[in-house]
């Protein structure tokens, strides 16, 4: 960790750290701090008084219908994303790795969705799928299909899926090229001679050996899906109709921002950093054993 | 390629054309959505071919925004999201490589500490922590400001660890044949250890510009004055107006120069920013 030549003590690694520790203490340990401290307290719609409550935003938390859906909803929405995501990037991966030409042509044309931010992504399909104008829903309604995902809860839902797993695709399929693209030759060759044909030996070589990197991607897709798809879930349905699609990160920002209920929204902010912290330990438990084939 | 199987090459390309075509169908919509005029994008069945308008929408967009007389001309969203993304980016990059510098060549006390006090940023991301953040920064005066934008979203834990794994990889002989020279710290700073990092600060920053350009909570939070308005938060309220009258050409535009700059980051610069990915793990 520290260099064995390494320079003495004196005033300027401090220095060197000053604004990062600065920048840390002020935006990040303080408010989260803060947001420990407000899980605590109930205040009047005023502002006017508060109260320490202990554990009482909790307990209404977890009583409250709204907020228990809201974890389910987040459960089907982030396993539903990073499933398909991963097994779609999977077959374009696994294609990939059979085609001699045109890989890096391939690939150009599958990552650049990374570079788009949810919130247009979101733009995108809500345009797509506008229940009077939309191309889809008019493919969708020729085809006899009444789609209206702005009435229609589990329509919202699917919606705010494809365009969550639509972004992540790109993600995936790099890494999962790169595993495919570092199992050894040989491997395969032996298979191979054994007799062993492509299905076979993608079932029984390729995807044990890539194990660690599904693995790894797994905790980031659910990560993705749990914090970085407000955006998404924003442009295109607002956590409606009727809550359908509110997940846990959408309603921390509504409860506080629109509902203005402080000491709620702030106990459920101390819930997802209990979630963050439980998943960053999962990922660096990996990455620490990352290297072992 | 193990055996020669013509048909399994054939579906493996021909199962990639359709990945292709399925990721860039959604583009290849707006953009066409963008080269056709109001009357047109209000008749079902909406068009899959280009239109005409392209200029004259790229012209309306860019200097006289969407939403009437009011509304913010799309060039200065660009330029704002275009400062914001280079503050974060450029911001991260140069505290990171000072703190990973600090941790991996200097002896003091307190050093671990600092270490996992950067560590623990990472299990805060700004979804979790948003309004005790807002209130702090509305506190300090930073609203509506470039720095309230960005400043809260610079430390960065990732960055970090990668330079402090690239410093680690900078053999001993380096900083001993150095100070033999008679460098100082800064000294090998600036010489050696920058120019011996070059390619894994250009791969961190085209991730991070692309992370500087796609935010949107905050910034959303922060800003209440149009004239800091960025562009993808532009297109969010742009939809919010199109409940009453869609304007889906000139919103469709819109969104086509909001993807632009980070997905030409990407296109043009693909190995660092495989390079980026991967090192970062995120």
């Amino acid at each position: 960790m520290l260099k064995r030549v390494h320079f003495g003590p004196s005033i300027l690694p401090f220095l060197l750290v000053a604004p990062q520790i600065a920048i840390t203490l002020i935006f990040f340990m303080w408010p989260a701090g803060q947001a420990l401290y407000q899980s605590f307290l109930l205040e009047d719609a005023f502002g006017l008084s508060t109260e320490f409550v202990w554990f009482d935003n909790f307990k209404d938390l977890f009583a409250d219908p709204y907020y228990v859906g809201a974890f389910k909803r987040t459960a089907v929405f982030s396993v539903s994303v990073a499933a398909l995501a991963m097994l779609s990037a999977l077959l374009l991966a696994a294609m990939a790795d059979r085609v001699a030409r045109g890989l890096y042509a391939y690939r150009t044309m599958l990552i650049w969705p990374y570079a788009v931010a949810p919130v247009l992504a979101g733009a995108l399909w809500v345009f797509m799928f506008d229940p009077t104008l939309g191309i889809l829903s008019y493919v969708l309604t020729v085809m006899g299909v009444d789609w209206n995902h702005k009435l229609n809860g589990n329509q919202a839902m699917l919606l705010v899926i494809i365009a969550a797993t639509w972004k992540q695709i790109a993600y995936n399929f790099l890494f999962f090229v790169a595993a495919i693209q570092s199992i050894p030759k040989s491997l395969i060759e032996a298979a191979s001679i054994d007799g062993a044909g492509p299905w076979r030996r993608f079932l029984t070589i390729i995807l044990p050996l890539i194990t660690p990197t599904t693995f790894f991607l797994l905790v980031v897709n659910i990560v993705y899906a749990f914090f970085d798809t407000f955006g998404i879930i924003h442009a295109i349905t607002q956590g409606g109709p009727n809550k359908a699609t509110e997940i846990l990160v959408y309603k921390v920002w509504y409860d506080g921002a629109v509902a203005l209920d402080l000491g709620s929204s702030a106990a459920q902010s101390v819930i997802l950093m209990a979630i963050v912290i439980f998943m960053t330990v999962i990922q660096f438990r990996y990455i620490e054993r990352k290297v072992e084939y | 390629m193990i055996e020669n199987r013509p048909l399994t090459t054939l579906i493996a390309h021909l199962v990639l054309l359709a990945g292709v075509a399925i990721v860039a169908f959604p583009i290849w919509i707006t953009f066409v959505a963008a080269t056709h005029d109001a009357v047109r994008m209000t008749q079902v069945p909406l068009p899959l071919l280009p239109g005409d308008q392209f200029f004259v929408n790229l012209k309306t967009v860019l200097f006289e925004g969407v939403g009437g007389q009011n509304a913010t001309p799309v060039w200065l969203m660009m330029t704002n999201s275009l400062i914001m993304a280079m503050m974060i980016a450029v911001g991260k990059i140069v505290i990171s490589l000072l703190s990973a510098y600090a941790i991996v060549y200097f002896r003091f006390p307190f050093r671990m500490g600092f270490f996992w006090m950067i560590f623990v940023t990472l299990m805060l991301p700004v979804e979790v922590r948003i309004f005790p953040t807002f209130k702090v920064v509305a506190d300090l005066g930073m609203l509506n400001s470039y720095w309230g934008m960005t400043v809260p979203l610079i430390a960065s834990a990732t960055a970090t660890f990668m330079f402090r794994q690239v410093f680690l990889t900078i053999p001993d002989e380096m900083l001993e044949a150095a100070r033999v020279d008679g460098a100082g710290p800064m000294r090998f700073f600036w010489d050696i250890l920058i120019p011996l990092s070059r390619t894994n600060i250009a791969a961190l920053f085209v991730i991070l510009f692309i992370y500087g350009w796609n935010q949107y909570l905050w910034p959303l939070l922060i800003t209440t004055d149009a004239d800091y308005y960025t562009v993808v938060m532009g297109i969010k309220q742009m939809l919010e107006s199109a409940e009453q009258s869609p304007d889906w050409h000139l919103i469709m535009m819109t969104a086509l120069l909001a993807m632009l700059p980070p997905v030409l980051v990407v296109l043009s610069m693909q190995k660092l920013f495989v390079k980026g990915l991967t090192e970062t793990e995120k």
